[in-house]
């Protein structure tokens, strides 16, 4: 289970290129470096969203290994069926992955994410997320977190935003007994690219949680993205973890987080929320790590 | 060699016959850059750069490749975002106006 990939070693080759994604776009650099991780004998398969968008624009086709776009809820069952008909074929050394947003993952894809999970065959499933369904126009999904303002959650005088809590997708996943899950923040790229090779390696589903910031979406500069992605790991909004043997491991936890107010304030879509929403998000924020630190 | 699409000719199509037939189609297959969309240009400082491809690591388009143990980046698919300028720890990246 050795031999991690670094900056050094890692291949020269370049699977998603020429892309129309915006510029800094979050989603597209996790794509880049799984599929830089996984190699050319990968199948990839991409709902509705915007990589599937970016990506495939007839006649530029961004991506040089075999990649196919899949109905926005159907992400978890054509990555069944193209693993079942390469097994068929009796091909070997390949990997079957599908990249789908927060929509496509915690919403409309959830079912047919659970029944791949359910099936145990060999898939690797990456919810890249952005919080918000960035290719429609910025729509609030089930991952958009509490007080982000987005056109379905306007930032009004009374509702700031939106008033629900992302939902826990890592936890959800776990709970069917998948061999390995795992959550990831594309600004810790060393973890993010070795859990991808730790799902590839992993016989059975696997199922990756990444947070990719969407500069458009979240009201940040292009050249923000990174930093956005580890702020938010940083003042403990997200958290770094994994799923096996049955039992969750944090993978970071740190003495003392960086500040939740400066997180938010630096974002467009959280601009408008008052002292007393940021002291709920903080609350929230410590009863979470109250819970996964007792993982460990 | 390794696995990267790059720019080629495209011969718009002139009748039905010349689309392809089924929803699918060569990998890797470009025909537009995407320098256009480029406001400021990232330059590397030769003399700074220690190789650490961080840079690389975190480009959103892969445009910036390993050269001679240093950096060098595809200008044709650089949008100008300024990520590796902000990663870079020696500040051997900056960004200036794009000339036209
Ligand atoms: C069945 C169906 N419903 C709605 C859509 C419209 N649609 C296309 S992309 C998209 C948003 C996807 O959001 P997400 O999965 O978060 O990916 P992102 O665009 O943020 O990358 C929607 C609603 C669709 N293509 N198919
Ligand atoms: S809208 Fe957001 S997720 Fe979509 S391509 Fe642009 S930056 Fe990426
Ligand atoms: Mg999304």
């Amino acid at each position: 289970m050795s031999d991690r990939i670094t900056a050094k070693n890692i291949t020269d080759n370049e699977f998603f290129y020429g892309h129309k994604a915006c510029a800094g776009c979050g989603g597209s650099l996790a794509v880049r470096m799984a599929l830089k991780v996984l190699g050319e004998r990968t199948f990839i398969a991409l709902p509705a969203g915007c990589m599937s968008a970016v990506g495939f624009n007839f006649p530029q086709l961004c991506f040089s290994n075999n990649a196919i776009i899949s109905t926005f809820a159907g992400t978890g069952s054509i990555i069944t069926g193209i693993e079942a008909g390469a097994r068929a074929l009796g091909l070997k050394d390949y990997h079957v992955l599908g990249m789908a947003g927060d929509g496509g993952t915690a919403d409309i894809g959830i079912q047919a994410l659970s029944g791949a999970i359910d099936r145990n065959d060999r898939v690797i499933y990456i919810c890249y997320d952005n919080e918000a369904y960035m290719n429609t126009g910025i729509q609030k999904s089930g991952l958009t977190p509490f007080g982000a303002k987005t056109t379905t959650t306007p930032a009004g005088k009374h509702i700031h935003g939106n008033v629900k809590n992302k939902k826990n997708m890592f936890e959800i996943v776990a709970a069917h007994g998948i061999p390995y899950a795992a959550t990831a923040s594309i600004a810790y790229m060393d973890d993010f690219i070795e859990k991808v090779r730790k799902a590839s390696q992993v016989d059975g589903p696997s199922y990756i949680h990444v947070i990719a910031p969407c500069p458009t979406g979240w009201g940040i500069p292009a050249d923000r993205t990174i930093e956005a992605a580890k702020e938010m790991v940083d003042c403990g909004l997200w958290y770094l973890a994994e799923y096996y043997d049955d039992e969750f491991h944090l993978n970071r936890d740190p003495n003392e987080f960086t500040s939740v107010s400066d997180y938010l304030k630096s974002q467009g879509r959280f601009k408008h929320l008052s002292d007393e929403d940021i002291a709920l998000i903080e609350q929230g924020r410590d009863k979470k790590w109250e819970k996964i630190r007792a993982w460990n | 060699m390794s696995i990267k699409p790059t720019l080629r000719e495209y011969k718009k199509p002139e009748k039905l016959s010349d689309y392809p037939e089924a929803t699918c189609f060569e990998a890797g297959h470009l025909v537009t850059k995407n320098a256009g969309w480029r406001n400021v240009r990232p330059v590397i400082n030769d003399e700074k750069c220690v190789g650490c491809y961080q840079c690389y690591m975190y480009c959103p388009d892969g445009v910036i490749f390993k050269k001679n143990d240093k950096v060098d980046i595809d200008y044709d698919f650089c949008k100008g975002c300024g990520i590796c300028a902000k990663t870079c720890k020696l500040k051997a990246i900056t960004m200036t106006e794009e000339e036209r």
